[in-house]
């Protein structure tokens, strides 16, 4: 058997957050999202939290586990020895048990314009043209699931809420570096500004927990690398600006 | 109750729902949309989708080829009139998603890839990489962000539809953040709420997939049609019951039984093609009914591979090599390696048929329009129906798109013919009065983990591969029992905020009412055709059974179960020949 020690906490009966332990059986072949059915199935229904796909694709269950942000269909209890201590994602709001409110990032994303803004009008017939190797300069942003955990990675996150953060960073990179694009003025109003790239100072915590091997901290840096050419252009080279 | 003003409200958020709203933000930038959904878009299960987009693109191909191999694979059940419409408008489809920046994998021209798919004769599979769906939904969600008139409802569950003079008006849904009900006002209603796997024990289905818009309109008096067609997807991991795309085999991997033997040539779908040089339409590239009960055959014979977690056959593609694999299928090789502990590069990974579609749903015709005026669906939950008895792989991504569109466009018309008629508001209130009942009931003897355990164990028994009209028979009645047991269920969580235990207890109430729907309709199709296969009835019976079968809801007892002709237009019945040896 194994012990869970999850976060419970309903707002209308609780005046704060507490531990209730669980004791589920041990299987090898057994996820952290697997565990918590069984208490949902078996011990108790009124925990809550979301999940859905169990391919670590859908992106519902990210949480605590251990002090780590994870996704629990992808954090084996084999990998954990002792008592696994489970609680909702870091520095978002609790809404009820595991369940976080994550409006904050779902607004982020759309104020960093993550749709294409096409560079020339699509072609009358047929698609764009795109080599693998433009694929390939953009490919590895698209891959964010929207999981969050590189927000409850992110020291930055935590002191300062405004900061626009990992995910929605790398969204908007993401367009800016695809070949059909041409929004990068566009979006460089969010993602160049104080609470942009600016507010973030290289830890890259969100890059070693993201689950899709995603690299959010090398857009980051990338995207501070062009805003700063771009500074350079307009204030000492004005006569290179379109 | 708070009432949220609307001219098209959608239920659902996934590709199907997303497109619709698009579609209507920009046909009429003053139009009021209320995408409503059980959860955020992008955790909709279209994000599930791993191998890609049917829609004709490359020069050697035809609009024709797709529709043949489309009626073909369906046996016949198609609607040829409908297969007409998506085949022509999937290229269109897929182009637009291209133009809103979907990365589809590219062949080194920069042109799209297109890769081979079972059952199509055609390269024709639109794909990025294994994530095919996932990409389609962030596409969508992402491109949908820029319209203002798209307003989200995200995590609001709904529970029933408004439906007053005979025409539907609007929804009434719980926001879960605060238990508290809301009434949608409008003039036409999308439903988009996807598949119902998960009244299946093994299923890639995620935890969402429960029938719920399926439930909506079928309790407000459209029928479910071709119900009894679910489809099994060959190659799931036996652990969790996890997809393996069939783009596995589309990529050249063969399917081996305990002996070593690829067994599919043993089936009507040889002769053996040479390994790594996979032939269209032929053994690993046949359709998904096909390979599932070919599987059952080899399970009977005794020739499965035992794994801790049951029978399987093995899915071999280590003649792929790393690099392929890494560069096409790195999903595949990601979660064999997590959830089974083989790495396909260098082992052939057990896999075995798992719940996978839903041919059947909500009737709609050709425009995507139900026999409710201003209520439309589209996507898994509805069924138009192009996929008949039995559906090809990636032709559902596209058919989210071009039906997700139709509906749109179906419900723009019907609002420019139609004057508002809001319900009266005593609906709304006493459909809000029906939730507070449940959540407040008490001496119940039921619960919704009970109910759920023993739906899934009947269906898994009786609803199966193969079917018997005296399993059917024992299915129908348990699940007549089950849905009068299920009104004395009661919640063991009573309050407000995102209480998952009324949401389940909900959730099972609308597979109770798929799942009858289901079995009822399975045993009166005395036939075997695609996906429905009757052990008492082998063969296919055109004479009887060449019609839809129609559900039809009844509240106090088992549904009515009618039909309607297929549509032919040109493509009589034949013979469904997957031997390479006759292409």
């Amino acid at each position: 058997m194994t012990q869970l020690e999850v976060l419970r906490y309903n707002p209308e009966t609780d005046q704060e957050p507490r531990f209730q332990r669980y004791e589920v059986p041990f299987r090898d072949d057994w996820v952290v999202l697997d565990a918590l059915n069984h208490v949902k199935e078996a011990l108790d229904p009124t925990l809550s939290y979301r999940w859905s796909c169990h391919m670590a694709v859908c992106g519902s269950c990210g949480m605590m586990v251990n002090g780590e942000p994870k996704l629990a269909c992808k954090a084996f209890l084999r990998d954990y020895p002792g008592v696994i201590r489970v609680e909702p994602l870091r520095h978002f709001p609790i809404e009820r048990d595991l369940v976080t409110v994550i409006d904050d990032f779902v607004a982020k994303l759309a104020r960093v314009k993550p749709w294409l803004m096409p560079k020339e009008p699509a072609p009358a017939a047929g698609e764009y043209q795109q080599t693998p190797a433009q694929l390939k300069r953009y490919k590895q942003f698209s891959m964010c699931i929207n999981c969050m955990l590189c927000y409850a990675a992110c020291p930055e996150y935590g002191l300062i809420p405004e900061y626009l953060g990992p995910a929605a960073i790398a969204l908007g990179h993401r367009w800016n570096r695809d070949s059909r694009d041409g929004g990068r003025e566009a979006r460089q109003q969010e993602l160049a500004a104080k609470e942009g790239v600016w507010d973030c100072t290289f830890v890259g915590a969100c890059s070693e927990v993201c689950p899709e091997h995603v690299d959010p901290a090398a857009a980051i840096q990338q995207v501070k690398i062009e805003s700063t050419v771009d500074w350079y252009q307009a204030h000492l080279m004005p006569w290179l600006k379109k | 109750m708070e009432s949220i003003l609307a001219d098209v409200a959608i239920v659902g958020a996934g590709g199907a729902g997303l497109r619709a709203a698009i579609a209507l933000a920009q046909a009429d930038p003053a139009l009021r949309i209320a995408l409503v959904s059980k959860v955020y878009p992008m955790r909709s299960h279209t994000c599930a989708a791993e191998g890609g987009a049917a829609g004709v693109i490359k020069p050697d191909d035809s609009l024709e080829q797709h529709f043949d191999d489309t009626v073909g694979g369906g046996d016949w059940l198609s609607d040829q009139d409908a297969v007409d419409y998506f085949i022509r408008e999937a290229p269109k489809e897929l182009l637009q998603l291209e133009h809103w920046g979907c990365p589809w994998s590219r062949a080194a021209d920069g042109s799209v890839a297109v890769r081979p798919f079972g059952g199509m004769k055609k390269q024709r599979t639109w794909f990025a990489a294994d994530k095919s769906g996932f990409h389609i939904l962030h596409t969508l969600f992402q491109t949908s962000l820029q319209f203002p008139s798209i307003e989200r409802f995200d995590e609001y569950y709904a529970t029933e539809l408004l439906v007053a003079d005979g025409r539907c008006a609007g929804l009434v849904a719980i926001e879960m953040r605060s238990g508290q009900m809301r009434r949608f006002d409008a003039r036409a209603v999308i439903i988009a709420g996807g598949g119902a796997g998960r009244m299946f024990p093994f299923t890639t289905n995620g935890a969402i997939k429960t029938g719920d818009g399926m439930a909506l309109a079928y309790r407000a008096g459209v029928a479910l049609k071709d119900m009894e067609f679910v489809q099994y997807h060959p190659t799931g991991l036996p652990s969790t019951g996890t997809l393996l795309t069939e783009a596995c085999r589309g990529e050249g991997g063969v399917l081996l039984n305990r002996n070593g033997r690829r067994f599919l040539q043993d089936y009507g779908m040889g002769p053996e093609t040479p390994l790594g040089r996979p032939v269209l339409k032929t053994m690993e590239l046949g359709p998904r009914d096909r390979v599932s009960q070919a599987f059952w055959h080899e399970q009977k014979k005794g020739n499965a591979v035992s794994t801790r977690w049951g029978d399987a056959m093995l899915l071999d593609m280590r003649h792929l090599g790393e690099k392929t694999i890494n560069e096409r299928l790195p999903l595949v090789r990601d979660m064999s390696i997590s959830y089974m502990g083989v790495d396909p590069v260098t082992d052939p990974v057990p896999v075995r048929p798992v719940v996978h579609y839903m041919m059947g749903g909500i009737d709609t015709d050709i425009s995507a329009a139900t026999s409710l005026p201003g209520l439309y669906a589209a996507g898994e939950c509805a069924c138009v129906s192009i996929n008949g008895a039995n559906r090809l792989g990636s032709n559902s991504l596209t058919e989210l798109l071009v039906f997700g569109r139709r509906a749109a466009l179906s419900a723009l018309e019907y609002m420019g013919n139609n004057k508002p008629a809001p319900a009266p508001a005593s609906l709304a209130e006493d459909a809000r009065g029906r939730i507070r009942e449940l959540m407040q009931r008490t001496g119940g003897t039921e619960t919704v983990a009970g109910l759920r355990k023993e739906m899934l164990r009947t269906m898994e028994e009786h609803a199966g591969i193969y079917r018997s009209g005296d399993g059917l028979g024992a299915a129908c009645a348990k699940l007549g029992e089950l849905r009068r047991r299920y009104r004395r269920l009661e919640l063991h969580d009573k309050t407000n905020v995102y209480n998952t235990d009324l949401l389940q207890a909900l959730e099972l109430g609308s597979m109770l009412d798929c799942a009858e729907a289901v079995v009822q309709s399975a045993a009166a199709r005395k036939e075997s055709r695609g996906a429905h296969q009757r052990l008492d009835f082998p063969q296919r019976d055109d004479r009887s059974f060449l019609r839809h079968s129609l559900a039809s809801y009844d509240a106090g007892g088992a549904p009515r179960i009618g039909y309607r002709d297929v549509v032919i237009t040109r493509s009589q019945p034949g013979v469904r020949d997957y031997s390479g040896a006759h292409a």
